[in-house]
């Protein structure tokens, strides 16, 4: 019985992407924060093939250089580092590293967390029962102890790093999983494919799997930011990425002896690294609306005074 | 300019949507006095709560917008005073009480304090307020009122939920009584008490009610005067009798027309071959009994309706049937073959026999879906017609067959109106060419005049296809015209059974003759009489 | 109510108890424990001694009972560092965190629910705009950093506050201010949501009905109704603080836990760790059961 429906004429059907690219387009904040999140990306993959050497190459005369200054040519742009390395061209290469940590994490952590999730979800009330007190063991931790322990033990590197921070933050995606399973299973419209005869496997692929995976991508895409940050504070306590192995979070702690006489070193990565996480919180925001049929409105809504 | 204590003159309510601005209601006018009863009639849709909105003071604006007209209260523009001044007046001298009691009640809040604040927010004192808070309570019968302040909402049922409102909007002995839909959620028996205790209430203060109601039956009961709204406008008003037995507008007549209850009892044809039998099914939820002892047969081409009040396990009965739910002990047999007791691959070719229609068509259809993949799912999942012109053909002719047209089949189900949703799962459930079909409440979201069309298409289906149907429902009209056998259940037990004709012209069974007695008519002249009876009773 | 709570309280118990599983066996079965818990440079003979010494070379079952009869005394055995109990340094490290966390936790707790139930007030206003910027910058800015620049500005180029150490209530505002960042970030956020939802519920109606005034309207009726959402997500965050504890007081110089496990970790006392894990554990599990107590407290729904 929705209220409005005999007064409203049924909008036109659309097609999928491009409304959705429009509407990405109407909301500025987060238009800017989608083209920031692509040039970091671009930055990751291309970054270290054209840039290594140079990100490598120590010039001794150019120790400390202050940014802004052009005399060395464009990598110094924003200075040089403690062995007079141009600060560009390190960010642009130490961006495969940051990026290649947290994209691993979330990726592992979003399947693992989703599959066991949708488990917890139907299956039995033991397994659900087991997997969730799991999931409480790991997040009743504040996660960063656990990544500083489990580091400590297993040796610091990038495989490690993303298993420990992955198991992490399994619990976020299993939790938001199984709670919107429990949710949709209740459905109406599950029930009606139950009646219909649908197996577990259908019902878990047709209709559960594309409610709940808006969701999972906007928790994504806020975890993404999470798992950086969280990557860069081990890696600024010295237990996280090592040298010769270089992240943004790496960068600052190594800039951190030279505060008062090149602020420059820790200033730029910590700077990218907010640039970063903020364009993921604001990107992650939009989804959220953006991606939720009963929410979609508010920005559609905002598009019709716009026209 | 006339006398009337309250009077809505030529009100206009835009709202701005996302898709664009709709006119809620336009050039509305109505008045009410003392000791006078106004309905507001309208189904969903029609702006019917929108006037006593603007009265109240709480259409959100935005998105709603007040475009045109005047709100008079004893000779004052009630939208050119300050919000003080208006506040002053809300609770004081015009109360409001709402269609959902639960969500309208504060859920952190003792239920005695939110009675009390409707007193010390117009100045009285604590002290006082708590004492009358007692007496009101006492008054709209709510039993043990020196226990029941401290409760919270949650733990009252949902007449006495209603109950609390009512004495809370009584508080301080408005003139004017606004009921936005008060009785929808409630059960018949319990609709006929509050309504009761509404009518005896405005006689003893004297006060003006004004009841906005999708339920001509309602309006029957309790109303003076009525005011007939569609889609924004009143097409027409005057008292209720004049409005029943003449109505001039063409939106009233179809509106009369279509009310439930009128139509020939059906007669179930003898020695149909037996279809689905259950026998002695059982559930419990932890103490709670949801059925017990139930027993039912349908036979070929049988339309069965079970009827019963919410909690009376009605449901649980068709979701036991259809293992849904799991009966705790029983047998239910499918043309001989134990359902409750079957393998998967058996009960997967059952499936295909017994399909199933919801309450809500915005809920039992999948968002994402289109139309088509929506019909056509169930032959994926049982590998049938793999040919996709043939599917397309199959589609196309469903549709027809339940009132659509083909072009439909590329939509998704929030292009479509409640009732056309509707019929989408009818089509839906007639894709695998069932034997059974089971509806759990499916009218009984749809406005009256979209009812009646569903209850015509699923009839014309009984008779065209042989399709048996077990039709769940609370609505004693809707049942009276459409089934040929009824089960009266209450609390998890069947009280009564028997064809149509029975149940209703001779109840045997005490419950069965309350839920008969409390199930209001649309005529005001039968429920005047009945009014008559009962008072001549007690 | 006293059945929910006892009932969570073992669910977390269950949680206490599967952390003492998972340290147990990551010390023991990941590789030598002596080479964990001795100093990188220590002979055969040493680990052999401290396998002896610490029943390493006992079957595993018997490890892990003496392991958990050890920690129900509260034995975490000495500090190699510092030759003391662990258990005495690591408590003695808590009473400074303990207060650092706790007026963080209050000026968060406070800022983000006046500012957010303002914000949600005056929705789409420009102090709504503000509030959700800074939020969000708030939200997403890597503390460590924030502590560095913070650092660079007050300490050293304006000198107006001491960069490391707790000699004076001085020392202590850059570190509550850092650790301040980001719980309120997160958390004015969900006031805000929470806030906007509540002042949509139809008992709001209701209350306009009865012409309550708009104070007792916000304060009253939507607030409470608001906080249940928030409460957890305090919960979340105080615990989360330890997280922030570890970076803000290494890089302050601060004497409480996190930069008492990081120098552990550093200096392989390996003691330590796990009694500071222990110890946070017991704690974080006593502070869900005080945000149960409150939930409880604030929703009627949840005490019957």
């Amino acid at each position: 019985m929705s209220d409005l429906s005999t007064a409203i004429p049924p909008a036109p059907a659309k097609r999928r992407a491009a409304p959705l690219l429009a509407m990405l387009w109407r909301d500025k904040l987060a238009f800017v924060s989608a083209i920031v999140l692509i040039v970091i990306v671009l930055f990751a993959l291309l970054g270290p093939a054209l840039l290594s050497d140079l990100a490598t190459s120590q010039n001794l005369r150019g120790r400390n250089s202050p940014p802004f200054d052009l005399a060395r040519g464009w990598a110094f742009v924003l200075g040089g580092d403690s062995l007079g390395r141009p600060m560009l061209a390190r960010l642009i290469v130490a961006a495969r590293s940051t990026m290649l940590v947290a994209a691993g994490t979330v990726l592992a952590a979003m399947a693992v967390g989703a599959v066991l999730g949708l488990l917890a979800g139907y299956l039995g009330k033991h397994v659900s029962q087991a997997i969730m007190r799991l999931a409480d063991v790991i997040m009743s931790f504040p996660s960063l102890l656990i990544a500083v322990i489990v580091l400590y033990v297993l040796g610091p590197s990038i495989p490690n790093m993303i298993l420990v921070l992955a198991i992490t933050r399994i619990p976020i995606y299993l939790r938001t999983t199984r709670a919107e399973v429990l949710e949709v299973r209740q459905r109406m419209f599950v029930q009606a494919a139950v009646v219909m005869g649908a197996s577990n496997g259908r019902i878990i692929l047709r209709h559960i799997l594309p409610v709940v995976a808006p969701t999972l991508v906007t928790i994504a895409t806020l975890d993404f930011a999470f798992v950086m940050l969280a990557e860069s504070s081990l890696s600024f306590l010295g237990i996280g990425i090592q040298p010769p192995d270089i992240t943004w979070g790496l960068m600052v702690a190594q800039g951190r002896p030279y505060l008062t006489t090149a602020w420059w070193l820790a200033f730029w990565p910590g700077l990218l690294i907010v640039i970063t996480t903020l364009s993921l919180n604001l990107l992650s925001n939009w989804m959220r609306v953006a991606l939720d049929p009963s929410q979609r409105w508010r920005l559609e809504a905002r598009s019709t005074k716009d026209e | 300019m006339s006398n009337a204590l309250l009077e809505v003159r030529n009100l206009s309510v835009d709202f701005h949507t996302a898709r664009g601005t709709v006119h809620a209601v336009r050039d509305v006018s109505w008045s009410i006095n003392r000791g006078e009863t106004l309905a507001v009639l309208g189904e969903s849709g029609s702006g019917k709560s929108v006037s006593a909105s603007a009265v109240m003071n709480i259409l959100d604006i935005p998105p709603a917008q007040i475009i045109a007209g005047e709100i008079y209260f004893e000779g004052q523009n009630l939208l050119a005073m300050s919000n003080e001044q208006r506040r002053a007046i809300n609770g004081k001298r015009i109360a409001m009480i709402f269609q959902d009691p639960l969500s309208h009640l504060n859920p952190v809040y003792p239920v005695g304090w939110q009675i009390a604040e409707m007193m010390t927010a117009h100045g009285r004192p604590m002290s006082e307020a708590r004492a009358r808070t007692l007496d009101l309570l006492n008054r709209v019968g709510i039993p043990e009122p020196h226990n029941a302040v401290g409760k919270y909402p949650h733990q009252f049922s949902g007449g006495q939920r209603q109950r609390l409102m009512i004495a809370m909007a009584l508080a301080l002995k408005p003139d004017i009584l606004i009921a936005d839909e008060p009785t929808t959620a409630l059960d018949v028996t319990i609709q006929a008490d509050v309504l009761a205790l509404l009518k005896q209430l405005q006689a003893e203060t004297g006060m003006g009610l004004v009841l906005i109601t999708h339920d001509l039956g309602v309006v029957a009961e309790i109303a003076d005067r009525v005011v007939v709204m569609s889609q924004g406008q009143i097409v027409e008003q005057g008292s209720v009798r004049d409005v029943y037995h003449a109505p001039q507008h063409a939106y009233t007549q179809k509106l009369i027309g279509s009310a439930p209850g009128k139509g020939q009892i059906k007669t179930l044809e003898p020695d149909l071959p037996l279809l689905l039998e259950a026998k002695a099914l059982c559930k419990t939820y932890g103490r709670f009994t949801a059925l017990k002892d139930v027993s039912l047969t349908l036979a070929r081409g049988q339309s069965l309706a079970v009827v019963g009040e919410s909690g009376s396990g009605k449901s649980t009965l068709a979701r036991a049937i259809l293992r849904l739910e799991t009966a705790d002990s029983g047998a239910a047999f499918w043309k001989g073959q134990d359902l409750l007791a079957m393998s998967p691959s058996a009960l997967l070719g059952v499936r295909r026999q017994i399909q199933m229609v919801f309450q809500d068509p915005t809920q039992s259809l999948n968002p994402r879906m289109s139309v088509y993949q929506l019909i056509s799912e169930g032959w994926d999942i049982h590998r049938l017609m793999p040919d996709r012109n043939q599917r397309q053909m199959r589609v196309r002719e469903l549709l027809e067959q339940v009132g659509l047209s083909a072009e439909h089949a590329s939509r998704y189900p929030h292009q479509f109106s409640g009732g056309q949703r509707q019929r989408i799962a009818i089509a839906r459930a007639l894709a695998l060419e069932p034997e059974l079909i089971i509806c759990d409440e499916a009218v009984s979201a749809l406005d009256v005049s979209i009812q009646a069309q569903v209850i015509a298409l699923l009839d014309d289906l009984r008779e065209r296809l042989g399709i048996s149907f077990l039709f769940i429902a609370h609505d004693l009209g809707v049942v009276r015209d459409f089934a040929d056998t009824v089960i009266v259940m209450k609390a998890g037990e069947i009280v009564e059974r028997g064809p149509t004709e029975q149940i209703f012209s001779a109840p045997s069974h005490p419950y069965t003759q309350r839920l008969l007695a409390a199930a209001l008519d649309p005529d005001p002249d039968v429920q005047a009489q009945r009014r008559l009876l009962a008072t001549a009773q007690a | 109510m006293t059945k929910l709570i006892s009932q969570r309280a073992i669910a977390s118990l269950l949680s206490l108890l599967g952390l003492l599983v998972l340290v147990f066996f990551l010390s023991r079965l990941t590789g030598d424990p002596a080479a964990l818990f001795l100093p990188i440079d220590a002979s055969e003979e040493m680990k052999a001694q401290f396998r002896a010494l610490n029943g390493l070379d006992l079957p595993l079952l018997e490890q892990f009972g003496r392991y958990v009869w050890d920690f129900l005394h509260l034995d975490f055995g000495q500090s190699l560092r510092k030759a003391r109990p662990a258990i005495e340094v690591v408590l003695e490290a808590y009473a400074w965190t303990l207060p650092l966390a706790l007026i963080t936790m209050t000026l968060v707790v406070i800022a983000s629910i006046v500012l957010g139930a303002l914000a949600a007030f005056n929705v789409g206003g420009f102090f709504d705009r503000l509030v959700s910027i800074v939020s969000l910058v708030a939200a997403s800015a890597p503390d460590f950093w924030i502590a560095i620049v913070a650092i660079v500005i007050f300490a050293i180029n304006l000198s107006w506050l001491p960069t490391s150490g707790v000699g004076t209530p001085w020392h202590w505002i850059l570190p509550i201010a850092v650790l301040f960042i980001r719980p309120f970030g997160l958390i004015v956020q969900v006031v805000r949501g929470s806030m906007l939802g509540a002042l949509s519920a139809p008992y709001v109606k209701t209350a306009r009905a009865k012409g309550v005034r708009n104070l007792p309207i916000i304060f009253v009726h939507t607030l409470r109704n608001a906080m249940l959402p928030v409460i957890t997500v305090i919960g979340d965050q105080a615990a989360a603080m330890l997280n922030g504890a570890v970076i803000v007081e290494t890089i302050f110089g601060f004497p409480g836990i996190g930069k008492l496990m990081i120098d552990s970790i550093l200096q392989r006392d390996f003691n330590v760790v796990l009694a500071a894990i222990m110890v946070t554990a017991i704690a974080i599990f006593l502070m869900n059961i005080l945000i149960d107590i409150a939930y409880g407290l604030l929703d009627p729904r949840i005490r019957h």
